[in-house]
């Protein structure tokens, strides 16, 4: 099990609690908005949970979801 | 573009009978997993499987999407022009196979939507099981992902929305909800009539059956053909009346990617060496005389305008990355800094906008490293720099 923060595109204002709570894993990116030091999906290490449960409980736009991914891999995107 | 359209079986306007029902919901799903029909709008998801996950949901929702915002392509406007009862009949099984009760026809207003509500009022009084509401797309490029669909059935602005959960899992109003392209439906009514192993007849082994492909740019016929999936790319040229001197293509579309104008299959198989895929089945043909880094520049300027500007990465980032290309298609080298830009979109969006982006930008700097250089030294091969 890996945990992952999920951002929500549309919702994120680039606002920049997140960044400073979990400095390990996010920077901010030329336009301010959370980008992982590693690129590719924003893996949380299990150490850094509590971090990034309270950096989603606490981003003001709702945009952050932390979820359990049994199998690490590219995200599916389902297009018609 | 003046297009023409050349009658195989999906583009054919004969009579098609009555609906071949299946005798309820599933059935058709077992067929279509037989067939090994995959989606015919861009992704090439497996079908059956789309429809499996919806089956014994509650109240699942079927959507024909027919929005088309890829300018290159000409193929779902044509079919709907030309066939559009193959579509509606798609669009009655794939409601009986999951047990849907509703039906949409998301679909441009224009000569489409015209001949699909002309069919319908034809349909009315027929063998119908569910009503079939037809629903206008705006003209842009981001309107056939599948969540701005989901959002225009809802009666929301056609956007893209953030999703975590599968639209067969949970889409229209929470329903289990099935998105195919309009293509992908009429591949359903057609194997429906004449089985899994007709649809097989043609095709690849792994990717069997058509396609609709639609070519254009230096051709003496552009237009919309029914090909085998995996037809070499010259041959697809040749049969358009395609024009000696050119030497690449486009394939797959403003998301899509350069490959030779030779003999590569247009399949997945065939296309992954290049990063790309038939998507949609687009291709076309770059005149010799045609600048590749001007005509991508201007290709990328569309698709930072395109944006929906809902994720603040692309609506940054694509313009960045447009202005950028603009800079390396007049000798103003920045190709470290476009490989940076794309970095920091991919990925990053509630849709496949910045990736399609980025695929494209990416597969012009592979495929015209040669023309980048010498842009970076002041000439360009076809001589079209200032």
């Amino acid at each position: 099990m890996t945990a992952r923060l999920h951002v929500d595109w549309t919702a994120c204002d680039g606002r920049g609690l997140c960044v400073e709570l979990l400095p390990e894993v996010l920077e901010r990116d030329p336009w301010g908005y959370p980008i992982p030091h590693k690129p590719g999906p924003i893996e949380v290490p299990d150490h850094l949970v509590p971090h990034a449960q309270k950096a989603a409980g606490l981003c003001p736009l709702l945009a952050l979801r932390l979820r359990q991914s049994a199998a690490p891999g590219p995200e599916q995107r389902v297009r018609s | 573009m003046t297009m023409s359209t050349h009658t195989d079986t999906l583009l054919d306007t004969g009579a098609s009978g009555p609906i071949p029902w299946r005798g309820g919901p599933g059935r058709l799903v077992t067929d279509l997993k037989t067939a090994g029909l995959t989606g015919r709008g861009g992704a090439g998801f497996p079908a059956w499987r789309k429809a499996s996950t919806a089956l014994g949901g509650k109240s699942p929702v079927v959507v024909a999407n027919g929005a088309e915002g890829e300018p290159l392509s000409r193929k779902d406007a044509t079919l709907l022009q030309t066939n559009p009862h193959v579509v509606l009949d798609g669009l009655q099984l794939t409601a009986e196979a999951i047990g849907a009760g509703r039906a949409y026809l998301y679909v441009p207003r224009g000569s489409a939507a015209d001949a699909a509500t002309a069919a319908l009022t034809e349909r009315r009084g027929g063998h119908d099981r569910v009503s079939v509401a037809v629903i206008h797309a705006p003209e842009r490029f981001v309107s056939g992902e599948e969540s701005a669909v989901i959002a225009a059935v809802e009666g929301r602005d056609a956007l893209p929305r953030f999703r975590t959960v599968p639209a067969p899992v949970s889409g229209v109003d929470g329903r289990p909800t099935v998105v195919h392209n309009v293509e992908t439906l009429a591949h359903v009514a057609m194997i429906a009539r004449h089985g899994p192993a007709w649809f097989r007849r043609t095709g690849t082994p792994d990717e069997p059956g058509t396609f609709l492909a639609t070519v254009s740019g230096y051709v003496a016929a552009p237009g919309v053909y029914e090909v085998p999936v995996g037809i070499p790319i010259d041959e697809l040229l040749a049969m358009a009346g395609g024009l000696a001197g050119t030497r690449t293509v486009l394939v797959g579309g403003y998301h899509g990617v350069w490959a030779p104008a030779g003999s590569v299959p247009m399949s997945r198989a065939g296309l992954a060496p290049y990063g790309g895929s038939p998507g949609a089945g687009i291709v076309h043909a770059l005149p010799a005389n045609r600048c590749p880094l001007r005509f991508a520049a201007e290709i990328t300027r569309y698709l930072a305008e395109q944006s929906a500007g809902k994720c603040g990465p692309c609506l940054n980032g694509l313009p960045a990355i447009a202005a950028t290309m603009t800079a390396l298609s007049v000798g103003r080298s920045e190709a470290r800094r476009l490989k940076w830009l794309t970095g920091l979109v991919t990925g990053r969006g509630a849709c496949h906008h910045p990736d399609g982006t980025v695929r494209f930008v990416r597969s012009t700097l592979t495929t015209f490293a040669a023309d980048v250089t010498a842009h970076q030294h002041g000439h360009c091969t076809v001589g079209e720099l200032p």
